[in-house]
C-alpha cells in the first residue's frame, strides 16, 4: 500500500471504528492504572494513603468534578438558553472559591476520612453523623444516576450496541477499578480521564473556532468576527438569528434577575458543599497542599468551562444555519442518525417538506434534546472522524470518573460511617476494608440499575442533590469551623430544617407532590426557581443554627480545642508512603 | 508573643484576606455578571457585551486568580508565624 491509500484510508475510517479504538485504548489504560495502585489499607482505600500530589490531587479532583453533565450536558443548556447558562458556569466554579477559602485546608487538618466524620466529631453526636450519612448517600446516587445515563447516551450512539450494554461495559470497568483501588486506583485513573476529557473537549472547539472565526483561542473566537462575513460579530449574527426565529437574545437571558442570583448560589454554595468533592482534599499530605490542589483544580476545571460557551455559541449557530428552513431530504446523515436513537425528532407538521425550526410551539417542527449538542457539535461542523470519536472517549472519562468518586463515598459512608463508627467500632481493619469493597459493589449495582432504567426525573433531581448539599452541610461545616460555641442542638436542627424545607419545596413546585399539581412559576416563593431554592435553604440552616445554638449550651472543652486546632495549618497527620 | 496570642493574631489575619477576597468574588459574578449586567452590556470588549462576558468568562478568570492570590497570601502568613511545615 502507498502512502496515499494509506492515507485515504486513515480518512475514511469508519466512526465506529475509530470509536472502538479510542475507546477500548482509554479502556485499557484505566485498568492498567487500577492494577498497579491497589489499595492494602482502609487508609489507602479511603483517601489514598494521604499522600496525593497537589498537581494529581488537583487533576484528580478536576476530573471528579467535571462529569457527564459538564462534558455533554452543559455547553447543550448553554446552547439553548444564551446568557442564562451562566447561572452553571458561575455556579460551577465560584463553589471551589468557596472551597478553598472556607472549607478544604480546615478540612485536610481535621485529617480524617469522610465529611460525616467531621460533623458527627465535631458536633459530637451520632445524630449529627447519621443525618449527615443519609445526606451523603441521597446526593451521591442522585448524582451517579445522571452519570449512567451519560455513558448509555454514548455507547448506544457511537458503538451502536444497545444501551443496556452499554451500561453494563460501564459497570463493569468501574466496578473493577473502584473496587479494586479505592480512593488510590480512583485517584490515578481520574488524572488520566483528566488528559482524555480535556483533550477530547477542546480540540473539536479548536477546529470549530478556526473554522468560522479563524481565531485558535476559542474563549476569544466566540466573541470574534466571522470569517465568512467581515465586520460581523458571531454573538450579533447568533443574536440575530435567535430573534429571527422567535426566541429571545442570546447574549439576554429569560430568567428573573433574583432567580438567576438565587441559582447561581445554591450552585456555588452546593458545589461546595458535595461530598465527593470535599472528600478529595483529604487525600494530601499538607494543609498547604490542600489549599494549592484546589486552586489547580480549578484552573484545570476553568479550561473546559471558559470553553463550553463558545462550544455553546458554534454549535447552535451552526445547528441554525444547517437545518432551519432546508429540506428534509437532503438533513446530513448525522441528522438520521441522532433521530434514529430518538434525541432528534422531525414533524413536518405542514408538509411542505422544509424543516420550520422556531420558538413557537405550534409551529415548531424539529424537537433537538440539549443533551447531544456537544457530541454533534463535531459531525454538524464536517470534522474528521477520528474527531468524532475523541468526543465519544471523553463523554466516558467524564461520566466513569464523576462515577468512580461518586461510588466511594458511598461506599465508605456504609462501610466507614455507619458500620465502624456508629454500630460495630470494634471492626477490624481487614474486615472494614472487605467491607467498603462490598458496599463499592453493590452501589455500583444500584448505580446500573438507574442507568438501565434512568427515572425519568434525573434532571429534576440534579437540583435536589445541590440544594440538599446547600441546605445542609455547607452551613453545618462553615460553622463548625468558624464559628467555636457552634453545638450540637443547632447544627442538627438547621440541618434538619434545611433539608426538610428543601425537601418539601422540590416536591411541591418540581414533582407536583403537595396538593396534586405543578403550581405555577407565579406561585414560587419570593419568585426563586426549585432549582435556586437550596440558597433559601441554606440561609434559613444559618439562621435556625444560631438561634438554636444562642439557647443551648457551649460545646464541651475538647471540641472546642478541636476548631482552635484545625485554625493552625501546622501538623496535619502524617501521609503513607506510595 | 505566647503560641495562644500568635494563633489569635493568625486567624484574625486569615478572617480579614478571606473577606477582602470574598468580597471581590462577589463582586465580579453576582455584581459585574448579573446585578449590574444590563448596564455593563451597553459596553463592547470585541464582540463581547461587557455584562455577558462577566457572567460567562470574566468571572471564571477572576476566580482562578483569586484561589492564586489566597495560596500566595497564606503560605507568606503561615511563614511570619512560623505555622510553615
Amino acid at each position: 500500500m502507498d502512502l496515499t491509500n494509506r492515507y485515504l484510508m486513515f480518512e475514511t475510517l469508519d466512526v465506529q471504528y475509530w470509536t472502538y479504538i479510542l475507546v477500548g485504548l482509554t479502556f485499557a489504560l484505566y485498568i492498567g492504572i487500577a492494577i498497579w495502585s491497589r489499595a492494602s489499607s482502609t487508609k489507602e482505600f479511603y483517601v489514598a494513603g494521604g499522600g496525593v500530589s497537589p498537581w494529581a490531587n488537583g487533576m484528580a479532583t478536576a476530573a471528579d468534578w467535571m462529569s457527564a453533565a459538564s462534558f455533554i450536558g452543559m455547553a447543550g443548556i448553554i446552547s439553548f438558553s444564551g446568557y442564562d447558562g451562566a447561572v452553571y458556569l458561575m455556579g460551577w466554579t465560584g463553589g471551589y472559591v468557596l472551597l478553598a477559602l472556607l472549607l478544604a485546608p480546615y478540612l485536610r487538618k481535621f485529617g480524617k476520612f469522610t465529611v460525616a466524620d467531621f460533623i458527627g466529631d465535631r458536633y459530637y453526636s451520632n445524630t449529627a453523623r447519621i443525618v449527615a450519612v443519609f445526606c451523603a448517600l441521597l446526593v451521591s446516587f442522585t448524582y451517579v444516576a445522571g452519570q449512567m445515563r451519560g455513558v448509555g447516551i454514548v455507547f448506544s450512539r457511537f458503538l451502536e450496541v444497545d444501551i443496556n450494554t452499554g451500561v453494563i461495559i460501564g459497570m463493569l470497568i468501574v466496578l473493577f477499578y473502584a473496587v479494586l483501588g479505592g480512593m488510590k486506583g480512583i485517584t490515578y485513573t481520574q488524572v488520566a480521564q483528566y488528559c482524555v476529557l480535556i483533550f477530547a473537549f477542546m480540540v473539536p472547539a479548536i477546529f470549530i473556532s478556526i473554522q468560522m472565526t479563524g481565531n485558535p483561542v476559542p474563549q476569544l473566537g466566540f466573541g470574534s468576527e466571522l470569517i465568512d462575513q467581515p465586520g460581523t460579530f458571531l454573538l450579533d449574527k447568533l443574536d440575530g438569528l435567535s430573534t429571527d426565529l422567535g426566541f429571545h437574545k442570546y447574549t439576554e437571558g429569560s430568567k428573573s434577575l433574583i432567580d438567576v442570583f438565587a441559582i447561581t448560589l445554591a450552585l456555588m454554595v452546593g458545589t461546595a458543599g458535595l461530598p465527593h468533592v470535599i472528600v478529595r482534599f483529604f487525600t494530601v499530605k499538607r494543609v498547604k497542599d490542600a489549599r494549592k490542589s484546589a486552586g489547580i483544580a480549578l484552573l484545570l476545571i476553568a479550561v473546559l468551562y471558559t470553553t463550553a460557551p463558545a462550544v455553546a455559541v458554534f454549535a447552535r449557530t451552526n445547528l441554525i444555519e444547517t437545518v432551519s428552513n432546508q429540506p428534509y431530504t437532503t438533513v446530513p446523515n448525522w441528522f438520521k442518525k441522532w433521530e434514529s436513537t430518538g434525541l432528534i425528532t422531525f414533524q413536518d407538521k405542514n408538509n411542505d417538506g422544509l424543516i420550520q425550526y422556531n420558538a413557537n410551539e405550534i409551529e415548531n417542527e424539529l424537537v433537538v434534546d440539549r443533551d447531544i449538542m456537544v457530541l454533534a457539535n463535531p459531525e454538524i461542523a464536517e470534522l474528521p472522524n477520528w474527531v468524532i470519536a475523541l468526543v465519544a472517549a471523553g463523554g466516558l472519562a467524564a461520566a466513569l470518573s464523576t462515577a468512580a468518586g461518586l461510588l466511594l463515598v458511598i461506599s465508605s459512608s456504609v462501610s466507614h460511617d455507619l458500620i465502624k463508627n456508629v454500630y460495630y467500632p470494634n471492626i477490624s481493619e481487614k474486615l472494614e476494608l472487605i467491607i467498603a469493597r462490598i458496599s463499592a459493589i453493590g452501589a455500583v449495582c444500584v448505580a446500573g440499575y438507574f442507568g438501565i432504567n434512568p427515572p425519568d426525573f434525573v434532571a429534576a433531581v440534579v437540583a435536589l442533590a445541590f440544594g440538599l448539599a446547600a441546605a445542609s452541610f455547607f452551613p453545618a461545616i462553615v460553622l463548625g469551623i468558624f464559628y467555636k460555641r457552634m453545638n450540637k442542638e443547632g447544627a442538627v436542627t438547621g440541618m434538619l430544617v434545611g433539608i426538610v424545607l428543601m425537601l418539601f419545596y422540590i416536591m411541591k413546585f418540581k414533582f407536583g407532590l403537595i396538593g396534586g399539581v405543578i403550581p405555577d412559576k407565579s406561585q414560587w416563593w419570593f419568585g426563586i426557581s426549585p432549582e435556586g431554592f437550596g440558597a433559601v435553604a441554606m440561609c434559613v440552616n444559618f439562621i435556625v443554627s444560631i438561634v438554636v445554638m444562642k439557647f443551648t449550651k457551649a460545646p464541651p472543652l475538647d471540641v472546642q480545642e478541636i476548631v482552635e486546632n484545625i485554625r493552625i495549618p501546622l501538623g496535619a497527620s502524617k501521609p503513607s508512603n506510595h | 508573643m505566647t503560641s495562644q496570642e500568635k494563633a489569635k493574631a493568625y486567624w484574625k489575619k486569615n478572617i480579614q484576606y478571606v473577606l477582602i477576597l470574598l468580597l471581590v468574588w462577589f463582586f465580579v459574578s453576582y455584581g459585574a455578571g448579573i446585578i449590574f449586567k444590563d448596564f455593563l452590556n451597553s459596553f463592547k470588549i470585541g464582540g463581547f457585551k461587557l455584562g455577558f462576558w462577566f457572567a460567562q468568562q470574566g468571572s471564571i478568570y477572576v476566580f482562578v486568580i483569586l484561589i492564586f492570590v489566597y495560596i500566595l497570601l497564606m503560605n507568606r502568613l503561615d511563614k511570619k508565624y512560623g505555622f510553615d511545615e
